[in-house]
């Protein structure tokens, strides 16, 4: 289930990304972060204990909100918006 | 002086009143902020395109959020504004800078206004690495900046003021607010009458969340010990201890904060003298009621330098400011500069009511209590056993030399979430006080640069 629930602001136009190989629809001014976890409740699996990650302080701060891209790229999905045509990676 | 500019370093409402009283002594000062809108924290701006209003984003607060947007649209042909742009190192003379983009400057002052602010304070307990727990200022910016909640069943746990006014905005945009966890008393807070009545609308304000929240149905407890998040891969439940049972309630995500704490590191690496600060309970960079600092040309204004919330920003960067003029040279406003200063005498009189009204938990249980397979470190999975090995075999009595040895404060986070609980740990080993052990230093880069920066350099 989704750790994030839109409540306001839902008129937005949509953005197309991809998530994991499948194609998503994200709204224009969503972070990476939100983004995500309006589908997922994770960003990213933890290389050293493969644990799930979410984020944490949402500011910019914590950097626990890395995210990659498929061509290996690192995002801070927090303080990065989502573009048409990403191509992001939560596994 | 020559012919550099002043530049201020932070765009909320320290830096924004700060940079307005520059210009009207006709001075032109770069301002810096990470942030792709000016407002700060507090008056953050969501992104373009969304069209809730103001009354909507910042409730009681949104007169003083209008008031400061249009104060900044107003200076803004007047400054050199630099938005989404990082200062990732400071000198004794220049600043550098990287760009949302990835590029790299340089940027001389003449005068330098740090006015960075705060994030959130937090202690790590068990569970906390658990997807869907966030801080309370996420909580926070979820809703404002992006118009969406975390749950949609929310536990608030933590203490200070943003805990009840986060939880009352959740509950206004429909969220299902499980319960506000406090971890003071409500015997700490009838204490902190005395002090709280120097800010009777703040208090009066935070009166209304507990009562909407209370009228609303809303479980509030006091005096708790948060216990563990419960859920794998995500949050299913909350457990705390209260009137000395276990209890435990269901829900989706956990937003926990206590109190805030100051962004130092820029002032750090300049080597602003720093000294402990006993309400704060931090390492805070000195500063006299002026803003000015140990170093010549180095000012500092809001949060960033000691905790007193968005008023107290508003005065003090206008009061650096000030201070920053008369040292450039300019005539000083002696009226204006003494109504800044009793009003700002008064608000910490009121931020000492507060500090006693949301004391943080006692030092155990951020420290000795904590068990030894708990990772403290977010970023590198640094446990609070190997802290304490490292302070028993390897005889470390001091922060930076643990730092060193186990890495903590190391990582990505530079400390800014891990420091609190590694300076508890270290104290209860040794049985000091937190002060004791000493504090972390900075390093640049004070936030992770994309590879690039470090390899380009273009001359601004
Ligand atoms: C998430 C959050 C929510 C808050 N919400 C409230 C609230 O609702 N009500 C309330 O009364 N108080 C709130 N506060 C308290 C808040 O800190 C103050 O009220 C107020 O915002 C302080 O103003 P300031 O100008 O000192 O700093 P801020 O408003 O924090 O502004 C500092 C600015 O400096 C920028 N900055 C910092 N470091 C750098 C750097 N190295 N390079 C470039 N830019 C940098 C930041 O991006 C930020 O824009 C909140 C705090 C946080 C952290
Ligand atoms: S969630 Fe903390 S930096 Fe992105």
């Amino acid at each position: 289930m989704a750790l994030l629930q839109r409540v306001a602001e839902t008129h937005r136009q949509t953005v197309d990304f991809i998530l994991d190989g499948q194609p998503c629809q994200a709204l224009v001014g969503d972070t990476v972060l939100t983004a995500v976890l309006i589908q997922r409740d994770r960003l990213r699996i933890e290389e050293f204990n493969g644990a799930p990650r979410a984020g944490f302080c949402l500011m910019g701060a914590c950097q626990d909100c890395w995210m990659l891209t498929e061509d290996g790229t690192r995002l801070r999905a927090c303080t990065s918006f989502v573009v048409a045509g990403m191509r992001l990676v939560s596994v | 002086m020559n012919n550099l500019s002043p530049v201020i370093v932070g765009a909320g409402p320290a830096g924004i009143r700060a940079a307005a009283t520059l210009i009207a002594a006709g001075l032109k000062p770069v301002v810096v902020d990470e942030a792709i809108k000016a407002g700060g924290q507090i008056y953050r701006q969501p992104p373009d395109g969304f069209t809730r209003p103001k009354s909507s984003l910042y409730g009681f607060e949104s007169r003083k959020a209008d008031r400061l947007h249009h104060l900044f649209e107003a200076i803004r042909p007047q400054i050199d504004y630099r938005p989404g742009t990082l200062v990732w190192n400071a000198g004794a003379d220049h600043l550098d800078l990287m760009a949302s983009d990835g590029a790299a400057a340089s940027l001389g002052f003449s005068h330098l206004l740090l006015a960075t602010g705060a994030t959130d304070r937090v202690q790590p307990f068990d569970g906390w690495l658990t997807p869907g727990v966030f801080t309370l200022g996420a909580a926070q910016i979820a809703l404002k900046f992006q118009g969406s909640i975390l749950g949609p069943r929310i536990a608030f746990a933590g203490t200070g003021p943003l805990l009840y006014l986060v939880a009352y905005q959740y509950a206004k945009a429909g969220a299902d607010v499980v319960g506000v966890f406090d971890t003071a008393r409500f015997a700490d807070k009838l204490a902190a009458l005395p002090g709280l009545l120097h800010g009777i609308g703040h208090l009066a304000k935070g009166m209304y969340y507990v009562a909407w929240l209370r009228a609303h149905g809303v479980p509030m407890y006091g005096g708790i010990v948060p216990l563990r998040v419960e859920g794998e891969g995500r949050v299913q439940g909350f457990a705390w201890q209260g009137g000395g049972r276990t209890k435990r309630v269901d829900c989706d995500a956990v937003a926990f904060g206590l109190g805030l704490r100051s962004e130092t590191q820029l002032a750090d690496l300049l080597g602003c003298r720093f000294a402990y600060d006993d309400l704060n309970r931090a390492w805070l960079p000195e500063r006299s009621l002026s803003g000015r600092t140990s170093l010549a040309h180095v000012y500092l204004a809001g949060d960033g330098a000691g905790i007193a919330g968005a008023d107290a920003a508003e005065l003090a960067g206008e009061r650096a400011a000030l201070a920053l003029l008369e040292d450039a040279g300019h005539v000083a406003d002696r009226r204006r500069i003494a109504l800044l200063e009793s009003r700002l005498k008064r608000i910490a009189k009121f931020r000492h009511g507060l500090e006693r009204a949301f004391p943080l938990p006692p030092a155990d249980w951020g420290g000795a209590a904590l068990a030894d397979d708990l990772v403290l470190c977010r970023c590198e999975a640094i446990t609070a056993g190997s802290l304490r090995q490292a302070a028993r075999d390897l005889g470390v009595t001091e922060l930076n030399r643990l730092k060193a040895l186990t890495r903590i404060g190391m990582g990505r986070c530079q400390g800014r979430i891990c420091g609190a609980a590694a300076t508890a740990i270290l104290a209860a080993e040794l049985q000091c006080a937190p002060k004791a052990v000493g504090r972390l230093r900075g390093q640049a880069p004070v936030k992770p640069l994309p590879v690039v920066t470090l390899g380009r350099e273009d001359a601004a």
